[in-house]
């Protein structure tokens, strides 16, 4: 049983992880930028998420839409205003830049909402399932379906609608896509409108298990870890890898001295380098250059 | 008449490098125009300005009498120029079907499935293919999926550029006779770049000859075919001199 429990906090603390890398993979594989500050996205996210449900007492629901809204404009605005006129500098500056967002971000949250930790009030907050002698949280429960249904909704979004399809056209072959018309910058600005919505939707979802506070966006380093596990380009990939290095994390705080646990993730991503570099699913071409 | 297409002094540079040297040049409406070139001599390049890939330094670039050259390659293609790019480029992960639908993304009308069925009356093999991705498709089948994707666009002026790269005598025939029934039977005008010469020479109305950015010869392709310098540098046929060998003055009528 113990085992069991263990996979349940590891598949719910993994599903965070591999939303999170979804964002890197969404922005990497559309425009070849890896943004630094998904993290703290996430965080902003769950901040967002507290003005509307704490502060202003929205009902759940309606705060987790407006949220998801107010993200998704945050990321076209970040777009227009600092990564389209990056296009085409060096992968460098660009990575610079999104790291010096992230320290704008923390700041940011730090003097609006405070630095000292915070709980989200969920109406699901403290319930728990018990199942035989299992206990499942419910807080675990929803992340777990709530990364289910995203990933579903996503799914069909990229296989079955114009948009989404025109989204994979623009990551598999930007010249090709100018020429047949797609306006590729717009979708690059979808597609950060997409990566910040998901951040956020993992942010309100991990908020009211964990406290929150402007540090938090630091799981993103692990999600980047996640999404090499996953193979860096790969949607799929990127929530797997999440899952892994959720699991691989639960098992060693159990197993081994204090401490490891954290480590776990990064000896994870080095293992992986090492046996398998292209990760769980590599990307099957090579991008053209 | 006005032409479709004029250049007008386009320069257009890599970096500090000057690709094109000043070129100008007309597409008129419902012809097949070729341009002519070895590699380097500019031709791709020539074809990017015009849909907007890279922009000039220097001139104008006038389609259906706007001026074009400043333009995004999506702005231009919304305008109606299909841009076939060498190499094919299909959307390689993406399956036959999905590329010719990317193909028409610009257009909101009825016909959509309609154009599909369309290209696949022109390229029976791709519809067959239909689901299949695009990257697993031969090379020939890619460059008809690239140039039925550029149809769906249901483009006034289509800039093919090398459709015959890296196919077979015979596919190159067969990709030639569909361009000659895309021109006449769509009405869709054709720029044509190629090193091809007797394919471009054999189903151009008019031509350009490029050499090191600048154009160095234009005539109507009839008239080409038959002129010595083309025969001897791009359709190989050597003129042997009397002891067997070139005679060393023969050189190119423009240097």
């Amino acid at each position: 049983m113990d085992l069991l429990q263990l996979i349940v906090s590891g598949v719910s603390q993994g599903c965070v992880y591999g939303l999170i890398a979804l964002g890197f993979v969404l922005i990497y594989k559309a425009t070849e930028m890896v943004n630094f500050a998904q993290g703290d996205l996430m965080m902003l996210g769950a901040y967002v998420a507290v003005t509307f449900i704490n502060i202003l007492g929205w009902p759940f629901g309606w705060g987790l839409l407006a949220t998801l809204a107010v993200m998704a404009l945050v990321g076209v605005v970040l777009e227009r205003l600092l990564f389209r006129p990056m296009l085409g500098e060096p992968h460098f500056a660009v990575l610079m830049l999104t790291i010096g967002l992230g320290f704008i971000l923390r700041a940011f949250a730090g003097a609006v909402w405070g630095n000292e930790p915070q709980a989200l009030h969920a109406p699901y907050a403290g319930q728990v399932l018990r199942v035989g002698e299992l206990v499942i949280g419910y807080e675990n429960l929803v992340i777990v379906l709530g990364t289910v249904l995203l990933c579903t909704l996503l799914y069909l979004f990229f296989r079955f609608t114009r948009l989404g399809i025109a989204m994979q056209a623009a990551s598999q072959n930007q010249l090709a896509a100018f020429y047949v018309g797609i306006p590729v910058k717009r979708i690059f600005s979808l597609v950060w409108a997409l990566s910040a919505l998901v951040a956020a939707f993992a942010g309100v979802l991990t908020a009211p298990v964990s406290m929150i506070d402007p540090l938090i966006g630091f799981v993103g380093i692990k999600a980047f870890a996640a999404a090499i596990v996953g193979g860096f380009g790969s949607l799929p990939g990127a929530i797997l890898g999440g899952l892994l290095v959720g699991l691989v994390e639960q098992f060693a705080g159990l197993y081994l001295p204090p401490g490891y646990a954290d480590m776990s993730a990064y000896v994870l991503l080095l293992v992986m380098l090492m046996i398998r570099p292209e990760g769980l699913f590599a990307s099957m071409q090579q991008k053209k250059v | 008449m006005a032409a479709l297409l004029e250049l007008t002094n386009i320069e257009t540079y890599y970096g500090p490098i000057m690709a094109i040297r000043g070129v100008s040049l007309q597409v008129e409406a419902g012809r097949i125009v070729s341009l002519l070139g070895a590699n380097g001599a500019g031709k791709t390049t020539v074809l990017k300005t015009i849909s907007g890939a890279m922009d000039p330094q220097k001139g104008t670039v006038r389609f259906d009498g706007r001026e074009i050259q400043t333009r995004d390659p999506d702005w231009v293609a919304r305008l109606g120029i299909a841009h076939v790019p060498e190499g094919r480029e299909v959307f390689p992960f993406l399956n036959v079907e999905e590329n010719l639908q990317m193909g028409a993304f610009s257009r909101r009308d009825a016909s959509i499935a309609a154009d599909i069925e369309l290209v696949y009356e022109y390229f029976p093999v791709l519809k067959g293919l239909r689901k299949q991705a695009a990257q697993v498709l031969s090379g020939g089948q890619q460059q008809m999926l690239a140039i039925g994707r550029a149809l769906m666009l249901r483009p006034k002026l289509m800039l093919l550029d090398e459709p015959s790269l890296g196919l077979s005598p015979k596919l190159i025939q067969e990709i030639a006779t569909i361009i000659t029934r895309l021109n006449k039977e769509q009405n869709v005008t054709i720029l044509l770049v190629e090193q091809n010469a007797r394919m471009a020479l054999d189903i151009g109305d008019f031509g350009y000859v490029m050499e090191m950015g600048r154009i160095v010869m234009e005539d109507e392709c009839e008239r080409l075919r038959n002129a010595t310098d083309i025969q001897e540098f791009y359709l190989g046929m050597k003129d042997e001199g009397v002891r067997g060998r070139r005679r060393w003055k023969q050189r190119k009528t423009w240097r």
